[in-house]
């Protein structure tokens, strides 16, 4: 995984709140069976029209947020279906970091297996920096994981919370499957407590 | 001991590891697997040069990509027809069991785990799918996970998890007729939002709760996640053990009253705390209809769309005339005076034959109005023989309604059975997100018994005023 530790970038409002993970990747995109490529699918309803013509007042299609890659959005961003394709394609169209005043649960964890920063600040924070982001041209962020810290060096400057072991491994980009592969013993000790039941033994024959 | 919850039951005896300044490594009983969500991981274990640990503990089935027109016809999407043979050649690869097309047991992932007998209470469940919180309807502590997850559990049996925090639901009274297990999830979704239970755990209980059938809670748990929640789980009862007695993979003889046995501790302890409470009254809800694009935008059948001005907070304001803007409708319109174009019943909320015979009661002498194309479309091969045996498929037919082959179907449209833009649909899925059911779509949730009326009128219409042949 990509370790995430410090990251200055452009800021674009997508000014909504309970963006579901069915808008930031419909579902037409998600038979493919790669982890890349999912980038220029993002928002694909909102970005482009039925025909495929580009929706030219889509905010993402501004000239000044084509570099973009920190995204500030409303309350529970990535709610509902669990689809990770919604992490892979703002990874992949160029965000690090996603700010807002929640975020569903499973999208959180999604951000965190893939080396994008969920960050969270309050409803005044995140009002304050989609105001300055419509404002201000050029519009920039430094999102610093190790001191939790997200400051504009105009103004303002917000702490975020996170938990310890998620902020180590984003901090390393470390392989999760071999931190859980250390306990193999306890595993191992658990799966003879608790061996498969012997109807489930059966399956494989059905 | 201090009084624990059922969710903290089933929590504590599934910690693998409690390693300081990490989360919890939590065993995994069961992990089901579909087409959509498990290519990449698979290929992640290629690369890795990683097994699939417990074979025996993972299922597969196809469900998401599949087109409900009879079996044996060809996959017409050559994407689809792809990720389904990847996962054929995976399932094949790695020795993971896999309920393919021409299975007799094939079906929606959360409607063929529990009909089977696999899912059982006190488990931990998994899947590459948010709505896997269906199963903690039996008290199995079951959630959603991304594929990166689904990689993990597929190469340890384990996850670490942050613990979430508790929240009760209790509901008390009774529901009256014509008002559903759907029609409660979409009250308290109403009621606390989509966000309402977010980071946490339900525990639904209470009087209308414990009346429920396994349906009926299953419909209920399912919807959890249209909460926020982490998960959804109902504590074990005579319904429960009922309902799992006898199923090809249940526990037999001894060990089917041993596991009897433990379920039965599994009920939440009196004196156990939860993080908050939140009391319903059975009596004060009516069937509902969501005239949003999220689940919490919903009403009851005979209010009116909401004017936008009845919101307080500016965002919500915006959000509702967003969302009116994209359904077509005008605030003031009374809900049973909204036309619909489709009606879907079916997905992995509203597709169990006990939806089937409620909605067939509604469909029985009558017929799906001339303006309507109406689909029902079974949850499992196994519910689709079952209503047949009962006749239900001969009362919807006869009405008018198209009999469907099992799968997700237009649930989220990524078979061929979507809608057309601006067509509006009567569905009893999970989510009227906007495209949800295909691009411009306009997707109204309603219950099984709703969804057959407004086939049949063209409408919304009170179930509560139905004149049953």
């Amino acid at each position: 995984m990509q370790p995430f530790r410090k990251h200055t970038g452009v800021v674009v409002p997508l000014d909504k709140v309970n963006v579901d993970t069915d808008q930031i990747i419909p579902k037409q995109f998600l038979k493919r069976i790669e982890r890349t490529g999912f980038g220029e699918f993002l928002f694909y309803d909102w970005r482009f029209s039925g025909d495929g013509q580009r929706v030219v007042d889509f905010v993402l299609h501004a000239p000044r947020y084509a570099k973009a890659s920190i995204l500030v959005a409303g309350k529970n961003f990535g709610c509902g279906s669990s689809r990770e394709h919604a992490v892979w394609a703002l990874a992949d169209f160029g965000f690090r970091v996603v700010i807002a005043s929640s975020f569903a649960d499973i999208f959180a964890n999604n951000s965190l297996k893939n080396g994008l920063l969920t960050v969270r600040l309050n409803e005044e924070q995140v009002a304050d920096l989609t105001r300055r982001s419509k404002e201000i041209e050029n519009y920039q962020l430094t999102v610093d994981l190790e001191t939790l810290r997200v400051e504009d060096g105009q103004g303002f400057a917000a702490t975020f919370a996170m938990d310890e072991f998620s902020r180590h491994c984003l901090l390393n980009g470390l392989d999760d499957i071999s931190l859980t592969l250390q306990h193999e013993a306890k595993i191992e000790v658990y799966e003879a407590k608790h061996p498969v039941r012997a109807e489930m033994k059966s399956i494989l024959a059905t | 001991m201090p009084p624990r919850t059922l969710f903290e039951k089933v929590w504590d005896s599934h910690v693998v590891a409690a390693p300081e300044g990490q989360s919890a490594l939590l065993y995994i009983d069961l992990h089901l697997v579909h087409e959509v969500t498990s290519p990449q991981a698979f290929d992640g274990l290629r690369v890795s040069g990683r097994t699939v640990r417990q074979a025996l503990r993972t299922v597969a089935t196809v469900d998401h990509n599949i087109p409900t027109t009879p079996r044996g016809s060809p996959i017409t999407d050559p994407i689809a027809a792809k990720q389904i043979e990847a996962l054929q050649k995976n399932c094949r690869e790695f020795g993971v069991p896999l309920f393919d097309m021409d299975s007799a047991d094939q079906g929606i992932v959360h409607v063929i785990g529990p009909e089977l007998g696999i899912t059982l209470p006190g488990m931990t469940i998994v899947c590459g799918d948010s709505h896997t919180s269906t199963h903690g309807a039996f008290g199995s502590l079951a959630f959603g996970i991304g594929t990166s997850e689904v990689e993990h559990v597929l190469a340890t049996q384990c996850l670490p998890q942050k613990k979430p925090k508790t929240m009760q639901i209790h509901v008390s009274g009774k529901l009256a007729e014509g008002v559903t297990a759907k029609d409660l999830a979409l009250g308290i979704i109403g009621r606390i939002g989509t966000d309402g239970a977010t980071g946490h755990v339900i525990e639904y209980a209470g009087d209308a709760v414990r009346a429920l059938s396994m349906e009926g809670r299953m419909t209920l748990c399912n919807m959890s996640i249209e909460a926020g929640a982490r998960a959804g789980l109902i504590a074990p009862d005579g319904t429960t053990f009922a309902y799992v007695s006898g199923r090809r993979f249940a526990p037999k003889g001894k060990d089917w009253e041993a596991a009897v046995a433990h379920w039965r501790t599994l009920a939440s302890d009196p004196g156990a705390q939860f993080d908050r409470v939140i009391e319903i009254d059975a009596a004060s809800l009516a069937p509902f209809v969501t005239w949003g694009t999220n689940p919490g935008m919903v009403v009851a059948v005979t209010a009116r769309v909401p004017e936008v001005k009845s919101f307080t907070q500016e965002a919500d304001r915006r959000a509702a005339e967003e969302a009116l803007t994209y359904m077509g409708l005008d605030p003031g319109t009374p809900i049973e005076a909204i036309a619909v174009d489709r009606v879907f019943i079916g997905s992995c909320t509203n597709s169990r034959i006990e939806d089937l015979r409620a909605a067939a009661r509604v469909a029985k002498g009558q017929h799906v109005s001339p303006k309507v194309r109406a689909m029902v479309v079974p949850g499992s091969q196994a519910v689709k023989h079952a209503a047949e045996q009962e006749g239900l498929h001969r009362i919807f037919l006869d009405a008018g309604f198209e009999w469907r082959e099992s799968g997700c179907s237009m649930c989220l449209g990524m078979n061929p059975d979507i809608l057309q833009p601006g067509e509006r649909c009567a569905s009893t899925s999970n989510r009227n997100f906007e495209g949800r059911q295909g691009r411009g779509g306009r997707t109204h949730l309603v219950s099984p018994m709703m969804a057959a009326a407004a086939a049949i009128t063209g409408h919304f219409t009170d179930i509560r005023n139905w004149r049953f042949q």
